[in-house]
This record gives C-alpha cells, sequence and structure tokens, in this order.
C-alpha cells in the first residue's frame, strides 16, 4: 500500500509517500529530515499529536497559563486529555516549564507550563 | 533628550533579535521601545507549538520561544522600556515615544530598527452586508481572549479567511468544545500552511470551503447566523449557491498588514505589495541609518525567519553605527519575473563580499515548477520544486561570485518556470 502524507513535524510540511503492507514499513520518501520518516512512520501505526492549550490559574497576573504536552499523545485521546487539562486549577507563581499534569492518562506524557504566571 | 546608539522600535521576536545582534556586534547603548506590557510581541498569545524548530532544533510554543530571547536580553545592558508607545520618528533620527512614568520622551538615535510587526485586517476592509451585531472578530483577537484572558467568545464558529491564524483558532476552539462549522476561503488556494489544514482542519474533520466567502451576516444584538456563496472566477458571489449557516461568532482571518504608520511618516519609500518598506541587504530603508526587519517589513509565517531577517538588519545597523557601512553603495534592483509576488531585499550593493539570500512569495499554487535566478540574462541557479504556495515564503540565493562580476547596469531576476 501506498499513502501521500504531510509531515507536520515541522512547519516546512513536506510531503511525504510511505509504503507499507500489513507487517511493515517498507520505505518513506519526500521527507527532507529525519523526523519525517519518524512522523510517517507514527501516522500509519499510530497517530499522535502534541497538545496545547491553557490552564487556569488563583492569584496570577493573567487568569490562565499556557500549557503543553511534553511529548506527543494519540490522536485519537486529545478530547479526553482536554477534559482533565480543564478540570485543573493552578495556583501562583507558576514557572515556564513546571509540570501541572504528571503522565496523563497514562499517555507517558507531562502536561507543563510554557510560560509564568 | 535622551542620547542612544540604537532605538529599536518594538520588542517582539524581530526588536529583541535585532537589538542583542547588534549588542553582539559591539554597540554601545541600545534602547527597545514597547508599547504592551511585556517582551515577546504576538508569540505571547501564539500558545501552540511550531515555533523554534529551525533555529533552535526543538518544537516550542509562541511564549516559550520568545522566553529564549528575553531571557538573552536581560543577561545584557540593553534598556527595555516597556509600556511605551513610539509616536513619531523625524528625518534626522528623533524618536518620540510616550508612557506613564517619564510622559513624553525624546530619543535622539544613530540608527533606528522598525520591528513593529503587523496587524490583522479588521471587517471593514470586507465587503459583507448586514448588521453590526456582536460576535465578530478576528480571529487574532479570539486569540487573545482564549489564551490570554482564558475567556471563550462563542459556541458555533464560522471561520472567514484560511490564514493561518484563522486555522489556529479553528483547532483551540474544537479543543475547547466549540463546534466549528466551517472555514470559508475566497481564493482558490488557502493562505495558510499546509501543516495546519492537516493538523487543524482535516484531524478534526472541519470542512475547508475554497472559492467561496460570507455575503451577509444575520442578528440583531449576537450574531445568530451568516450566508455564504461560493464566488466566480471574478471573486464575485454566484447568487444560486447561498447558504444559510447558524452560527454565533463570525472569526475573520483575512490577512495581515504591516504596521507602517511611523514608517510611512519619515517618508520611507514602500513596497507596494509587501507594504513594507523597500531595503538592500543588509535591511536598511531608504532613510540612512533607519533599519526594518520581520513582519513590518513584509508578513512572514515562521517566527525562524524573522529572528534571521532581525540579525541581518541589526549587524547592519551595527555596521552603521559603529562606521564600518558602504558609504557608496551601488545598487542593483531585484525584479520579480513570471510568478514571483514580490522579493525582499528590493535592491543589493554589489559591493557586497558576501552571498545575498533573497526571500520571495509566489501568486498561485505550482506543482513540479522550477524556481529559477537569472542575472544579467544568464540562468544562474534552477532549482526543482515540488510544491510553491503563496502561503509559503522561499528564497534563493545569490553567489558571492556572481555579485562581484556585476555592474550598476545588471540585472537580477527571479522568477518560475513550470
Ligand atoms: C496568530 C499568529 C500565529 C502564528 N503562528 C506561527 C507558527 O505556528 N510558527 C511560527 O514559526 N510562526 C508563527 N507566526 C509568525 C510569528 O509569530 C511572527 O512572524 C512573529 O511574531 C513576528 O515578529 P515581529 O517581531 O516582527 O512582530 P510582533 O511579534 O508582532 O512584534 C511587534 C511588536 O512591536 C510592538 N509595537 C508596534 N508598534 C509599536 C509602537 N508604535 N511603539 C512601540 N511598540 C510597538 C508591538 O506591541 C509588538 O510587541 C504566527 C503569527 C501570528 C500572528
Ligand atoms: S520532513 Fe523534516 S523538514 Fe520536512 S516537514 Fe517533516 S520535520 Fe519538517
Amino acid at each position: 500500500m501506498k499513502r501521500e502524507l504531510i509531515c507536520v513535524a515541522c512547519p516546512l510540511g513536506c510531503t511525504v509517500t510511505v509504503e507499507y503492507n500489513d507487517e511493515e514499513i517498507l520505505s518513506v520518501t519526500g521527507n527532507t529530515c529525519k523526523r519525517g520518516e519518524a512522523y510517517a512512520k507514527t501516522e500509519i501505526t499510530n497517530p499522535t499529536r502534541s497538545l496545547t492549550s491553557s490552564v487556569k490559574v488563583n492569584g496570577g497576573v493573567l487568569p490562565v497559563v499556557p500549557v503543553k504536552s511534553s511529548k506527543p499523545v494519540p490522536k485519537s485521546m486529545l478530547f479526553d486529555c482536554m477534559k482533565v487539562i480543564n478540570s485543573v486549577t493552578v495556583d501562583a507563581p507558576v514557572k515556564i516549564g513546571q509540570v501541572i499534569i504528571e503522565n496523563i492518562l497514562d499517555t507517558g506524557a507531562d502536561i507543563i507550563a510554557t510560560n509564568n504566571d | 533628550m535622551l542620547n542612544y546608539d540604537l532605538v529599536v522600535v518594538g520588542g517582539g521576536p524581530a526588536g529583541m533579535a535585532a537589538a542583542l545582534k547588534a549588542k553582539e556586534c559591539g554597540v554601545d547603548s541600545i534602547i527597545v521601545l514597547e508599547r504592551a506590557e511585556a517582551l515577546g510581541g504576538i508569540l505571547e498569545q501564539c500558545i501552540h507549538t511550531g515555533f523554534g524548530l529551525h533555529y533552535f532544533g526543538e518544537e516550542l510554543s509562541g511564549p516559550e520561544y520568545a522566553a529564549k530571547f528575553i531571557e538573552q536580553v536581560e543577561k545584557t545592558d540593553i534598556t527595555v522600556k516597556t509600556d511605551t508607545m513610539v509616536l513619531d520618528i523625524d528625518g534626522n533620527n528623533l524618536v518620540t515615544a510616550v508612557n506613564k512614568a517619564d510622559g513624553l520622551l525624546k530619543i535622539q538615535a544613530k540608527a533606528i530598527v522598525l520591528a513593529m510587526g503587523c496587524r490583522e485586517r479588521p471587517r471593514g476592509a470586507l465587503e459583507i452586508s448586514g448588521t453590526r451585531a456582536s460576535g465578530i472578530m478576528t480571529a487574532g483577537t479570539a486569540q487573545k481572549y482564549v489564551n490570554l484572558d482564558g475567556y471563550m467568545p462563542g459556541k458555533k464558529v464560522v471561520i472567514l479567511g484560511s490564514g493561518d491564524i484563522g486555522l489556529i483558532m479553528a483547532r483551540r476552539m474544537t479543543l475547547e468544545g466549540a463546534e466549528v462549522k466551517v472555514v470559508c476561503e475566497l481564493m482558490p488556494y488557502s493562505g495558510g500552511l499546509t501543516r495546519n489544514i492537516v493538523q487543524c482542519l482535516d484531524d478534526f474533520g472541519i470542512p475547508l470551503k475554497l472559492s467561496t466567502t460570507v455575503v451577509e451576516t444575520h442578528g440583531k444584538d449576537r450574531l445568530e447566523g451568516v450566508t455564504i456563496a461560493q464566488v466566480d472566477e471574478k471573486l464575485q458571489p454566484i447568487e444560486s449557491t447561498k447558504e444559510y449557516i447558524e452560527c454565533d461568532t463570525l472569526m475573520l482571518s483575512v490577512g495581515l498588514i504591516p504596521e507602517n504608520e511611523l514608517t510611512k511618516n519619515v517618508g520611507i519609500g514602500i513596497d507596494r505589495i509587501t507594504n513594507g518598506a523597500v531595503v538592500d541587504e543588509m535591511r536598511q530603508t531608504d532613510h540612512k541609518g533607519i533599519f526594518a526587519c520581520g513582519n513590518v517589513l513584509h508578513v512572514h509565517d515562521l517566527v525562524d525567519y524573522v529572528t534571521l531577517e532581525a540579525q541581518i538588519a541589526g549587524k547592519g545597523a551595527a555596521d552603521y553605527i559603529l562606521g564600518k557601512c558602504d558609504n557608496e553603495p551601488c545598487y542593483v534592483n531585484t525584479t520579480t519575473g513570471n510568478g514571483v509576488r514580490y522579493l525582499v531585499p528590493q535592491k543589493v550593493n554589489i559591493n557586497n563580499k558576501e552571498a545575498v539570500k533573497l526571500y520571495f512569495r509566489v501568486g498561485r499554487i505550482y506543482k513540479n515548477a522550477k524556481v529559477i535566478l537569472e542575472c544579467d540574462g544568464k540562468i544562474i541557479s534552477s532549482k526543482k520544486k515540488v510544491k510553491l504556495a503563496p502561503g509559503e515564503m522561499e528564497d534563493v540565493v545569490i553567489p558571492a561570485d556572481v555579485l562581484a562580476g556585476m555592474t550598476p547596469e545588471s540585472s537580477i531576476v527571479v522568477r518560475v518556470e513550470e
């Protein structure tokens, strides 16, 4: 089988062609860098996405602080992760890089703050 | 009156990188003036990741990318004044600014870097009939509401324009539980990055309707719905395709305009297509000692390129201040050939000893095309491209030896061949 994908691992957005059968990936072509190959492989086997959102803050300068997943989470779990993220409130001060939710829904990804508040 | 070697207007990624580069090149006194409460520019509200892969080799969110530069600025003796709005620059590089603490500030600069960024095209620029109901806003305003104020502006959303901000907001609103019904794009192609169409629309099954626009808005106090219609080749709505869509929010993502009021007031020449200043390869405008970089010069989609361009301008400003500038430049204009909408820089000093990279955008989508650089009628390079799109900036390099062989009568043309 052959599938054409757009690599979303970086903003260049290369068109990557993957050839595969039921057992394995046979070839990946069209990618500019190694990340493209890795992206294409997971996209065929278990698509993942990095998740960014914001979390409510008590007593900060701004009412919310932006967060991201420390690594991509399964695409099918994005909305479940959002539910968890929206149920959390943290107290100020929040530091950039601070872990807000550890190992969210057992995905192995932490939810970490991406700004100070 | 204050005196500074370099005044940087705007403390976004462009302003910070220009200031840092000038410092590194040995400029003594530098001041950055920023209108907002903090440094960082538009990046503070861009909480999605995708920044910095090329420059830092890691995928950062906007605030994280900005933080790396803010940290570096704080480590230097560069003066930063936030909450400070620049009102005017005169022909002698005298900068007038205002803030609450100092009142009116007059700063005499040897050189100035313009890094004011851009703003979104507002509704007034569009021809949509209907009431002035609330719930109609630019995508960037919505982004600020959600990401900085923690407030959801609506539940059922239609987005007009497929620029990156609109696409990013389609995903953000969907993840927060809103229903994004459709993204309409007037042109037959999207103005956004392909990756954003994939991961912001396709991932969530949000339809993108090309050659479609919003012709009317409905609702008295709050928006209740919009009428959309397909357009013909002349971009005129086709009556028979009109369709009503219920929604409480209409987001506009119909383009960015460089913020060039200050630039125009100094009398600096503006490029009709980029809406930014006309510059040479050091990003110097036609007013000696005034440089421009970042979104104020031309709209960038990748902040990494903004940083690189700002470093060129910062180096240029440093050379100018330290008297290392070429006082008798010999310029050759860069010319847009077939398919190329604009080129930055618009002119190149052929006395320059180094290779010069030209940035450009194409006018439509091309598949399997070639980007050709032609100097004095000779093809210097011909690069194959699987795809060229208006939403994605391209570049081509003029090698140093080619520049060295040029005369004032020479020509530099970039064109696309299918
Ligand atoms: C919504 C959005 C999403 C984006 N997404 C991505 C992405 O996913 N990946 C990526 O790599 N890039 C992305 N970009 C592009 C990148 O963020 C911008 O190209 C970059 O921020 C531009 O930097 P700048 O410094 O030129 O402008 P800005 O960041 O806009 O900074 C300009 C600064 O100048 C200040 N200013 C303006 N006028 C004055 C004045 N008169 N006096 C004092 N200060 C003034 C403003 O307050 C502002 O802080 C995105 C841009 C936007 C708008
Ligand atoms: S293949 Fe590499 S360069 Fe191309 S989009 Fe993917 S990460 Fe970016």
